[in-house]
C-alpha cells in the first residue's frame, strides 16, 4: 500500500505537466515551487514577488473601497437628507491628468523593458509630475467646495465625497512615493542580473499600482457623479 | 537525481547589534517570537479581566481593596461598578480577539514556521514584516491607554483633546463599555452615551484601525511568500497543512480587515467630525435629544463589522486546525487522512466565512428571506467542518498514538471544536437564534469553538515547536498537568453556560440579583467562577514551564518528535538564514509516516525518492514520487 502514503499521490498527473503544477506549482507562470533551471541566490530571489505583492495589496485596497462604496449606496437610501453636490468642473481636469499619467507610466515601463534607461527616467518624472498635478487639482476642488460652504459634515453626500477623495489621494501618495523611489534609483548603476531583475520587478509593480489608482479614480468619479 | 542537489552555499550573516537583532529585527523567526510574546502579555490582561468579571457576577457588591487602589473611579471603595464590569467585557473581548487570537496563531507561529516549512530563507518582504509587528504593538499600547483614558487623571489629561472631558466623568469606568462589537449609535455618540464612551472609544477605534493595518501588512507578506518562495519540489500539494491554514487565514485577513478599517474610519468621523454615517436623527439618549445628526444607519455598521467579524473568527481558528492536523499526524505516526480533502475543506471554510455574516444579525429586523439564505449558508459550513473532524478521527483510527503534551492538546482541540461547533448548528437557525441571541448560550458557543479551541491549537503548537524555537524541550510532566486541568476546566466553565443560556440568562449583565427567574442559577454561577479561577491559575504552570524550559529544559536534538517537514531538518534553534545558505529540495509529501518497506517509520520531505522502496513493492507510483517532472 505504498500508494496511500499521503494525499499527494492523488495529484499525480498521467499527462506530464498537467494542472496547476505545470505552471510552476502555483498557478503563476514561471515562479514558485518546482522550478529547476536556476540555482543559488537567483533561485532564491524572484522579482515576481513584487508583482504578486502588488496584486495582493490591490485586493486589499479594493476591499476597503468596496466597503466604503457599499456604505455610500446604503446611506444614500437610508435618510431623506441626501443632497448630491454639483460636480466641481476641475474634477474633469483631475480625471484627464490621471488618465494621461497612466499612459506615460506605461511608456516608462516599456522603455525600461527595451533597455532605454533615459526614456524610463524621463517618463517616470513626467508621471510623477502628473500625479502631483492630480493631487493639486483634487485639493483645488476641495477648496472650491469649502468656499461654497460644502463641508465634510454638512451633508452625508459631502461626507462621502471628501472621504473617497481623501482615501484615494492618500493611496495615490503611496504611489507617488514609489515613483520617487524608482526615480532616485535611476541614478544608481546596477551591475548584477539580480539588481536588474529587482528594478524591472519594482517598475512593473509600480505600474500595476498606478493603473489601479487610475481605474479606481474613474470608478469613484462615476460612482460620485453619474450613479443615480 | 542527475542534477546537483544543492546550490552553492551563500550565507546571510545575522545582524550584529542588539537592536537590529532582537528589537527591530528583519528575521521572521525573531518577529514570530515577538508576536508570541505580545500574545503572552496581552492574554494576561484578558485573563485577569475574565476572572474579575466572574468575581463580580458571583459576589456582587463585595469590597476588593486592591481594586480601590488600581481603579479608584472604576471600583470606588473597591466595589466594582456596573460600568466597570461592562468595560471589562469590552476590553476582554477586544484584547482576546485581536491581540491574542489573531497575533499568536498567525503572526507568531505562522511567521516563524511558514518560511521554514516551505524552504525559504525569510519572508518575501522582511521590512514589511518588521513593520507589521511594530504597528500591531503600537495598536496594543493604544488599546491599553483606552482603558485609562477615562477614570485616570494622568492619562486622561494626555487625551483631553480627543473627547469631551476625557477624565471628568469619574463615574466608575476603566474604558469603553460598548462591547467588542462597538454597535452604534451608542458607540458613535461620545460621552453622552455613558461613562467610558468618550475618549476611551476614540482610542479603542484608533487602536483597532492600527491593528488592521498591521494585519494587512502581515497578510500581504504571507501570501506573497507562500506563492513566490517555495523551494524546489515544494508543490502546493506537498505543503504541510499548517501552511495551507496560514495561507487561507492570510487571504481572510487580507479581504476582511479593510472592511473593518473602512467601518472604523466612518465611526471615527461620526464621533469626531460630526458626520452622520451611523447616527439616525431624533435620537433620544440620556434624557436629551442628540442634535446635529440625521439619517444615519446603525445597521450599516453591523453589516460592515460582521462582514469582517465572521472571517475574523476563522482567522482565529484556522491556524489551530492546521497545527492540529500536523500534530495529530506526527504523533499518530500515520499520514493525515485525506490530505486533499483537508486542503479543500480548510479553503471552503474560509471562503464560506465571507457569506454568513448575517447570522450575527438575525434579530436586527432583516428580511426573513435573507435570514434564510444566511442560515443555509451558515449550516453548510458544517460540511467542510465535518470533513475535517472525520479526517482527524480517521488519522487517529487504529494508530499507535504517542501521547505527548502537544498531542494531548491537539486531541483537545478536536474535542473542543466539535463541542463548540455543534452549537453553531443550533444558533445558525433563525428560529432558535431568536431565543438564544444575547444569552450565555452564544457566549458558550463562541468561547468553546473560537476562543478555547484556538487557544488549545496554540498550546499544541507551543509544546510542539518549542524545541525547534529554543533548542530545549518543555517539561512533559508539567505540560500534562497543565493539559488535564485546563481541559477539564474549560468544559467546567463553558458547559454550564449552555444551561444558563437556555434559562434565558442574558450576556453582558453586570449582575443578576434582581431577576427572580435566575435565582436558581446561582450555584451554577458559583461553580463556573471556581472553575474559572482554578483554570486561570493553572496557566501559571504553563508560563513557568515556558520560561523555565527556555533556559533549563532538556536539550532537544534537531528532530525530537521524529517529524517529517523541513523545519526538522535544520538545527534547533535554526540559524539566521534557516537553511545555512543551502536550498533544500523536497521530494515527497509532508506526512509520510509508517511507509511500508521504509527503514524508519517516517520519511523526511527532503529524502530523495525511494525508488527502490517503491520498486520492491511493485508500485512505482507511490510516495508522491511525481516530484521529478523537472
Amino acid at each position: 500500500m505504498a500508494a496511500t502514503v499521503t494525499g499527494t499521490e492523488q495529484v499525480i498527473d498521467t499527462t506530464v505537466g498537467g494542472g496547476l503544477r505545470s505552471r510552476g506549482g502555483n498557478g503563476f507562470p514561471k515562479n514558485g515551487g518546482g522550478r529547476h533551471d536556476e540555482g543559488g541566490d537567483s533561485f532564491r530571489f524572484s522579482a515576481d514577488r513584487y508583482r504578486i505583492g502588488v496584486w495582493v495589496a490591490i485586493g486589499s485596497i479594493l476591499m476597503l473601497f468596496v466597503a466604503l462604496a457599499s456604505s455610500y449606496i446604503v446611506r444614500s437610501a437610508s435618510g431623506n437628507d441626501w443632497q448630491p453636490i454639483a460636480m466641481p468642473k476641475v474634477l474633469w481636469l483631475s480625471t484627464a491628468l490621471i488618465l494621461i499619467s497612466s499612459i506615460t507610466m506605461e511608456i516608462s515601463r516599456r522603455s525600461l523593458k527595451h533597455q532605454r534607461d533615459a526614456g524610463y527616467g524621463r517618463w517616470l518624472l513626467i508621471t510623477t509630475a502628473l500625479g502631483l498635478g492630480f493631487l493639486a487639482s483634487q485639493v483645488f476642488a476641495w477648496r472650491q467646495l469649502a468656499r461654497q460652504g460644502a463641508y465634510l459634515a454638512s451633508n452625508p453626500y459631502n461626507s462621502f465625497f471628501y472621504l473617497f477623495t481623501a482615501a484615494h489621494g492618500l493611496h495615490l501618495c503611496g504611489g507617488i512615493l514609489a515613483l520617487s523611489y524608482l526615480l532616485l534609483r535611476t541614478t544608481r548603476k546596477r551591475r548584477t542580473v539580480e539588481g536588474e531583475l529587482r528594478r524591472a520587478g519594482a517598475a512593473d509593480a509600480a505600474t500595476i499600482y498606478w493603473h489601479f489608482m487610475d481605474g479606481l479614480w474613474v470608478a469613484l468619479f462615476f460612482l460620485l457623479f453619474f450613479w443615480k | 537525481m542527475a542534477e546537483a542537489t544543492h546550490a552553492e552555499v551563500h550565507r546571510h550573516e545575522p545582524p550584529k547589534g542588539f537592536i537590529r537583532k532582537y528589537i527591530f529585527s528583519l528575521d521572521h523567526k525573531v518577529i514570530g517570537i515577538q508576536y508570541i510574546l505580545l500574545a503572552l502579555t496581552a492574554v494576561v490582561f484578558g485573563l485577569v479581566m475574565s476572572v474579575l468579571m466572574r468575581m463580580n457576577l458571583t459576589w456582587p457588591g463585595t469590597n476588593w481593596p486592591i481594586l480601590a487602589t488600581l481603579f479608584p473611579t472604576g471600583a470606588p471603595g473597591g466595589v466594582m461598578s456596573d460600568a466597570f464590569y461592562l468595560s471589562l467585557v469590552t476590553m476582554h473581548g477586544t484584547i482576546m480577539v485581536f491581540f491574542v487570537l489573531t497575533t499568536a496563531p498567525q503572526g507568531g507561529f505562522g511567521n516563524y514556521f511558514l518560511p521554514i516549512q516551505i524552504g525559504a530563507d525569510d519572508m518575501a518582504f522582511p521590512v514589511l514584516n518588521m513593520m507589521s509587528f511594530w504597528v500591531t504593538f503600537v495598536g496594543f499600547l493604544v488599546l491599553i491607554l483606552a482603558i485609562f483614558a477615562e477614570g485616570n487623571v494622568t492619562v486622561g489629561l494626555w487625551f483631553a483633546k480627543l473627547g469631551e472631558s476625557a477624565w471628568a466623568g469619574g463615574s466608575g469606568t476603566v474604558g469603553p463599555i460598548g462591547g467588542w462589537t462597538g454597535y452604534p449609535p451608542l458607540s458613535a455618540l461620545g460621552k453622552i452615551a455613558g461613562p467610558g464612551q468618550g475618549a476611551g472609544v476614540n482610542l479603542w477605534i484608533i487602536s483597532i484601525a492600527i491593528f488592521c493595518i498591521g494585519s494587512l501588512l502581515g497578510a500581504l507578506n504571507f501570501i506573497t511568500t507562500l506563492l513566490n518562495m517555495r523551494t524546489r519540489g515544494m508543490t502546493l500539494m506537498r505543503m504541510p497543512l499548517t501552511c495551507w491554514a496560514w495561507f487561507t487565514t492570510a487571504i481572510l485577513a487580507l479581504l476582511s480587515f479593510p472592511v473593518l478599517l473602512g467601518g472604523g474610519i466612518l465611526l471615527l468621523l461620526d464621533r469626531m467630525a460630526g458626520t452622520s454615517f451611523f447616527i439616525p436623527g431624533g435620537l433620544y439618549v440620556s434624557g436629551a435629544t442628540v442634535p446635529l445628526h440625521n439619517g444615519g444607519s446603525p445597521l450599516l455598521w453591523q453589516h460592515l463589522f460582521w462582514f469582517f467579524g465572521h472571517p475574523e473568527v476563522y482567522i482565529a481558528i484556522l491556524p489551530g486546525m492546521g497545527a492540529t492536523s500536523h500534530i495529530l499526524s506526527t504523533f499518530a505516526r500515520k499520514p493525515i487522512f485525506g490530505y486533499r480533502a483537508m486542503v479543500f475543506a480548510i479553503f471552503a471554510i474560509g471562503m464560506l466565512g465571507f457569506f454568513v455574516w448575517g447570522h450575527h444579525m438575525f434579530i436586527s429586523g432583516m428580511s426573513p428571506y435573507s435570514a434564510v439564505a444566511f442560515s443555509i449558508l451558515t449550516l453548510s459550513i458544517g460540511v467542510p467542518s465535518a470533513i475535517k473532524t472525520f479526517n482527524w478521527l480517521g488519522t487517529l483510527w487504529g494508530a499507535k498514538i504517542r501521547f505527548t503534551t502537544p498531542m494531548l492538546f491537539a486531541i483537545g482541540f478536536v474535542s473542543l471544536f466539535v463541542a463548540g461547533g455543534i452549537t453553531g448548528l443550533v444558533l445558525g437557525q433563525t428560529s432558535l437564534d431568536f431565543f438564544f441571541h444575547d444569552t450565555y448560550f452564544v457566549t458558550a458557543h463562541f468561547h468553546l469553538v473560537m476562543g478555547v479551541a484556538s487557544i488549545f491549537g496554540m498550546f499544541a503548537a507551543t509544546y510542539f515547536w518549542f524545541p525547534k524555537m529554543f533548542g530545549r524541550m518543555m517539561n512533559e510532566n508539567l505540560g500534562k498537568f497543565h493539559f488535564w486541568i485546563t481541559f477539564v476546566g474549560v468544559y467546567a466553565i463553558f458547559v454550564p453556560f449552555h444551561a444558563m443560556g437556555m434559562v434565558g440568562m442574558p450576556r453582558r449583565y453586570a449582575q443578576f440579583g434582581e431577576y427572580e427567574f435566575l435565582k436558581n442559577t446561582h450555584p451554577l454561577v458559583m461553580f463556573v467562577t471556581v472553575a474559572a479561577i482554578i483554570t486561570a491559575a493553572v496557566q501559571l504552570v504553563f508560563y513557568f514551564n515556558f520560561f523555565w524550559s527556555m533556559f533549563k529544559g532538556q536539550k532537544a536534538g534537531d528532530n525530537p518528535w521524529e517529524a517529517t517537514t523541513l523545519e526538522w531538518n535544520i538545527p534547533s534553534p535554526p540559524p539566521h538564514d534557516n537553511f545555512a545558505g543551502v536550498v533544500p529540495e523536497v521530494y515527497r509529501g509532508p506526512y509520510e509516516f509508517s511507509v511500508p518497506g521504509a527503514p524508519k517509520d517516517f520519511m523526511m520531505q527532503t529524502e530523495p525518492e525511494a525508488a527502490e522502496v517503491a520498486a520492491s513493492l511493485g508500485e512505482g507510483s507511490g510516495n508522491g514520487g511525481n516530484g521529478h517532472r523537472h
